[in-house]
């Protein structure tokens, strides 16, 4: 063993702060990329003179981004066990033209008609995981193919035009919550939801802490909890006055709603289900996987089919915002989910990402896009600063994990984390002693 | 003390990471014509040093001084130290499996005019430095087209169109049969009488002591001692007190063996090569394994044993032909990796982090990543479950971690190891085989890991141990099978072979008679 320097433990003060946040190297990437995010709102809000967290803004902000995020979930998924979708845009494309037409040609009922965008999707998604996973083409390859086979379809389809939507269907890309009740000038449906969300972190937190007593594992100090659950509470019942206070008759959107269930959904499924771990098994050494008795092939070809379902979803989303579906749906749609996911610490590799991760990387985009265009700056240079904070946000990951630091933007998560250890062992990417290839692994990544 | 003049000195090497001192006031002197080997646990810091040496770490990110045929040195990078004439070459080779013996030699250093090569002359150099190193291979031979023992003395050859003095070579047997360790040394030997000085870290004290002339011994960053081969009478026990700091009264623990019947038995077993389909790589083999017996299993490197377990463990390996496997008297099915675990069946891989582990994955993780199942409800993982299961095998087998919530690649490769047996147990085998278990691990985590493999047969588990080793596979196993070309060729109880019978069955077809006692 190498000789150690002991470490001071600092106990309490900052460091119990990173705990809020958990102490695993994911969560420790999610608290840096969300520092990232409220930086960016607080930076914008001033800029824009306060325009930003107008709740005519925020609704706006998550109409127009649901359908990228819903798709960063299945795109987080995808790249964990080492693939990519590059299809994603023109799946939810065809699946956007058949369903506009199934209404307004076929007169099909547009609870129906959602339900045979999925079944498209997931048809889609089985072909093209079939590809990957029992045929072994790469995944660039089949979806750089669907891209083109998706695309061209939506055009032979509906001959190049776009078809309008019924009412009904709009519901789900642009409809808000019901208001009922006595009128406080607020929609009572949002102070609802926001009440239930405040609730359920608090009951989450008290879980975890029991969790953690009866498992015997190191726990942050009661005050820290208290101050989480405060500050959540706080952000999410001010949220829920800013998306309640719009313009009469809107509230929060329900794509909003739609994406905080698939959020919840899928973090539960990556995280905690046999079916999720084996994602990350596969990403992470599909060797290894293979002799654990992971059913390598089963799980590319769910993970492969569950992205083109989500994508038929987030096209449909799409289509009802905007009343027709038409030969330009979801055009560069992969490359902003992609991008979300990378953002939000996934790593090209594979194995390593969350849901989480990817949605606030999804946001960060989502608000850059929205505050620059307050801000009237035009679409050529948001591409440009787009573009520049992607390759900034991975190279600060690149960079620090070539340093022997943790990750990202997360290095505040790696701090608390030795400190916890009460400086008790190795840094953990030391180059150390024997080891030689984990350096010129670190170097090469 | 040996007489040639001073060729390499490092006095007082520190060595610093955040948090860790890695080398301590280290100090190496090598002289001319000598080859000098470093020994040392797992983590002590050999690797550290000769990284501080070739220039891994260059100059500045340690204190002391390294002076080198008489000056003072600071290296900057690895092309300073190589300009020198000190080249390294690594426990994983830096070839390039596409490329060419020649292209692979040349890389870097390519013969030519300005920009362009000159491939005659790089060929007709090739040959020549091929010659050196006794391999007279096509130098247009791809490198993923010739073995680990032959790529690694291309390593050689292209060190020597380096005009290398001082040779390092980093556990250069770790991945080669014993014919190919016993040329690549005496090779080493041969370097040495033509003045290129070798230092050499290996925990292979056998072969040290065949052809160290110097020995410096390292333990938690520190110089422990330099013991001088012919004068000092060295031998491997000597080695490792200073390794270990204590004496090992045995390299294996006490045991004794409490055999039950005949549970587990293979027969007729065929096997094809993945790519190449009229080649048999398992070749009609049968065997059988008791109740908590440890059953070795000895061959070269490349004889097929990796094959023929890994066949078995799920047809994980190659294209299953013919054969049957019978537990408790009945026939099983095993047609995939799961149906084996759902049999009992483990398989602890030769490779632990291309095979066995995910590195990205922590301690807990890993531990019950066979077997999710036992700690799932409706498949959702139980986290409270699986610290608890964690925490016990931490505990049980001494995982040194302060905690399993931590990255398995933090852990040096014996605590890995005993992550990788962790996560067999865990999933209840019956039939447990360990491939190459003690590789690339020091001799103290060594002992632990022969004590949990026989802890495991004393519960009633068969527990087949393949290995390079034969003291290793004489040491641990109650009976012992050779296997030469995919064939077993000899089976015989521990207590009746020795290195030269067991060698001699692993080197030739002929099949031995079976000793009495052991045939079904």
């Amino acid at each position: 063993m190498t000789t150690q320097i002991p470490e001071k433990k600092k106990s309490g003060g900052i460091r119990d702060l990173g705990k809020m946040f958990g102490g695993g190297q994911s969560t420790g990437r999610q608290f840096g990329i969300l520092g990232a995010l409220v930086v960016i709102i607080i930076l914008f809000e001033i800029l824009t003179g306060g325009k930003t967290l107008e709740p005519v803004n925020l609704i706006n902000l998550v109409n127009q981004n649901a359908y990228v995020l819903i798709l960063a979930i299945g795109m987080v998924m995808v790249i964990i066990a080492g693939h990519i979708d590059l299809s994603v845009g023109s799946v939810a494309a065809v699946v956007g033209i058949v369903v506009a037409k199934s209404m307004t040609e076929w007169h099909v009922p547009w609870p129906l008609a959602i339900v045979l965008g999925l079944v498209i999707g997931a048809i889609i998604g089985a072909w093209q995981g079939w590809w990957v996973a029992y045929v072994g083409v790469p995944a660039f390859i089949v979806t750089l193919a669907g891209m083109l086979i998706f695309r061209g379809l939506n055009q032979a389809i509906g001959n190049a035009n776009t078809i309008p939507v019924p009412d009904g269907f709009t519901y789900i890309g642009g409809g808000f919550l019901p208001d009922w009740g006595p009128d406080f000038g607020y929609n009572n449906s949002t102070l609802l939801l926001g009440l239930i969300i405040a609730i359920v972190i608090a009951i989450a937190e008290w879980r975890r802490r029991r969790v953690q007593t009866k498992m015997g594992s190191e726990k942050a100090p009661l005050w820290v909890s208290i101050f989480k659950v405060v500050v959540l509470d706080a952000v999410v019942i001010y949220a829920a006055f800013l998306f309640a206070g719009g313009r009469i008759g809107t509230s929060f959107p329900v794509s909003g709603i739609i994406l905080g269930i698939l959020v919840i959904v899928y973090s539960f499924v990556t995280r905690s289900t046999i079916f999720g771990r084996h994602i990350y098994a596969v990403g992470g050494n599909w060797h290894a996987a293979e002799l654990s008795g992971v059913k390598i092939k089963r799980i590319n070809f769910f993970v492969m089919m569950n992205m083109s379902v989500l994508a038929a979803l987030a096209g449909m989303v799409s289509v009802a915002r905007s009343i027709s579906s038409g030969p330009q749906d979801g055009l560069g749609w992969e490359l902003d989910a992609i991008a979300a996911v990378f953002i939000g610490g996934a790593a090209v590799s594979g194995g390593i990402g969350t849901v989480a991760g990817s949605i606030i990387g999804g946001l960060v985009i989502a608000v850059l896009n929205n505050g620059l265009q307050l801000l009237s700056v035009t679409s050529d240079r948001v591409q440009i600063i787009k573009g520049l904070v992607l390759l900034v946000a991975v190279g600060i990951d690149v960079y620090s994990k070539r340093r022997g630091g943790a990750s990202l933007i997360g290095r505040f998560g790696r701090k608390d984390k030795s400190a916890d250890a009460a400086g008790a062992d190795q840094p953990p990417v030391l180059p150390s002693a024997d080891e030689p290839e984990a350096t010129s692994r670190s170097l090469s990544s | 003390m040996s007489s040639n003049a001073v060729i390499l000195e490092m006095r007082a090497i520190t060595k610093e990471f955040p948090g860790v001192k890695a080398l301590e006031d280290v100090s190496l002197t090598v002289h001319a014509d000598e080859i000098h080997a470093i020994c040392g646990e797992n983590g002590a810091g050999k690797s550290t040093l000769m990284k501080v040496l070739s220039g891994v770490y260059p100059y500045g990110t340690y204190t002391g001084d390294i002076v080198y045929q008489g000056g003072e040195v600071r290296f900057k990078d690895i092309r300073s130290s190589e300009r020198a004439g000190i080249v390294i070459i690594h426990q994983e080779l830096a070839l390039i499996p596409e490329l060419s013996i020649t292209e692979n030699i040349f890389l870097g250093n390519e013969p030519g005019r300005g920009g362009v090569i000159n491939w005659q002359e790089a060929k007709s150099r090739a040959t020549e430095l091929l010659a050196r190193v006794g391999l007279t291979d096509d130098p247009d031979t791809p490198i993923k087209n010739i073995g680990v023992g032959k790529q690694q003395l291309v390593e050689i050859a292209k060190a020597l169109n380096k005009e290398v003095k001082l040779l390092i070579l980093d556990e250069p047997t770790a991945a080669l049969n014993e014919a190919e360790s016993s040329h690549l040394l005496d090779l080493i030997l041969g370097l040495k009488s033509k003045g290129i000085s070798s230092i050499m870290i290996s925990h292979k004290l056998n072969e040290i002591e065949r052809v160290a002339d110097q020995i410096t011994i390292i333990r938690d960053g520190r110089t422990i001692e330099t013991l001088d081969v012919k004068a000092d009478g060295v031998d491997e026990d000597r080695i490792i007190r200073g390794m270990v700091g204590r004496t090992l009264e045995s390299r294996f623990p006490e045991h004794t063996p409490k055999i039950g019947d005949k549970f587990f038995e293979v027969k007729n077993w065929v096997v094809q090569h993945p790519q190449v389909p009229d080649r048999l790589v398992v070749k009609n083999s049968s065997f059988f394994v008791r109740r908590g017996e440890i059953v070795g299993f000895a061959g070269l490197m490349g004889a097929g044993r990796t094959e023929l377990a890994m066949s078995i463990f799920g047809r994980s390996y190659g294209n299953f032909i013919s054969g049957e496997i019978y537990k408790d008297g009945k026939e099983i099915q095993v047609r995939n990796v799961s149906e084996a675990i759902d049999e009992g069946m483990a398989y602890v891989s030769e490779d632990r982090k291309v095979l066995g582990l995910n590195l990205l994955d922590d301690i807990k993780q890993s531990i019950v990543s066979a077997k999710l199942k036992k700690i799932a409800k409706l498949n959702v993982v139980n986290d409270e479950e699986e610290y608890a299961v964690a925490e016990q095998y931490r505990k049980s087998l001494r995982i040194k971690t302060p905690d399993v919530d931590r990255g398995v690649s933090t852990l040096s490769g014996g605590n890995q190891q005993k992550v990788v047996l962790a996560k067999w147990m865990f999933t209840d085998p019956d039939l447990l085989i360990l491939d190459e278990p003690t590789r690339g691990i020091d001799v103290g985590a060594k002992y632990e890991i022969y004590g949990i493999i026989q802890a495991l047969a004393a519960q009633g588990k068969g527990v087949i141990v393949i290995s390079s080793e034969l003291p290793e596979l004489l040491g641990i196993s109650d009976r012992i099978y050779t296997i030469f070309e995919g064939q077993i060729t000899n089976e015989l109880p521990a207590s009746e072979a020795d290195p030269e019978t067991l060698l001699k069955s692993m080197t030739s077809a002929q099949k031995r008679p079976v000793t009495k006692g052991t045939a079904r």
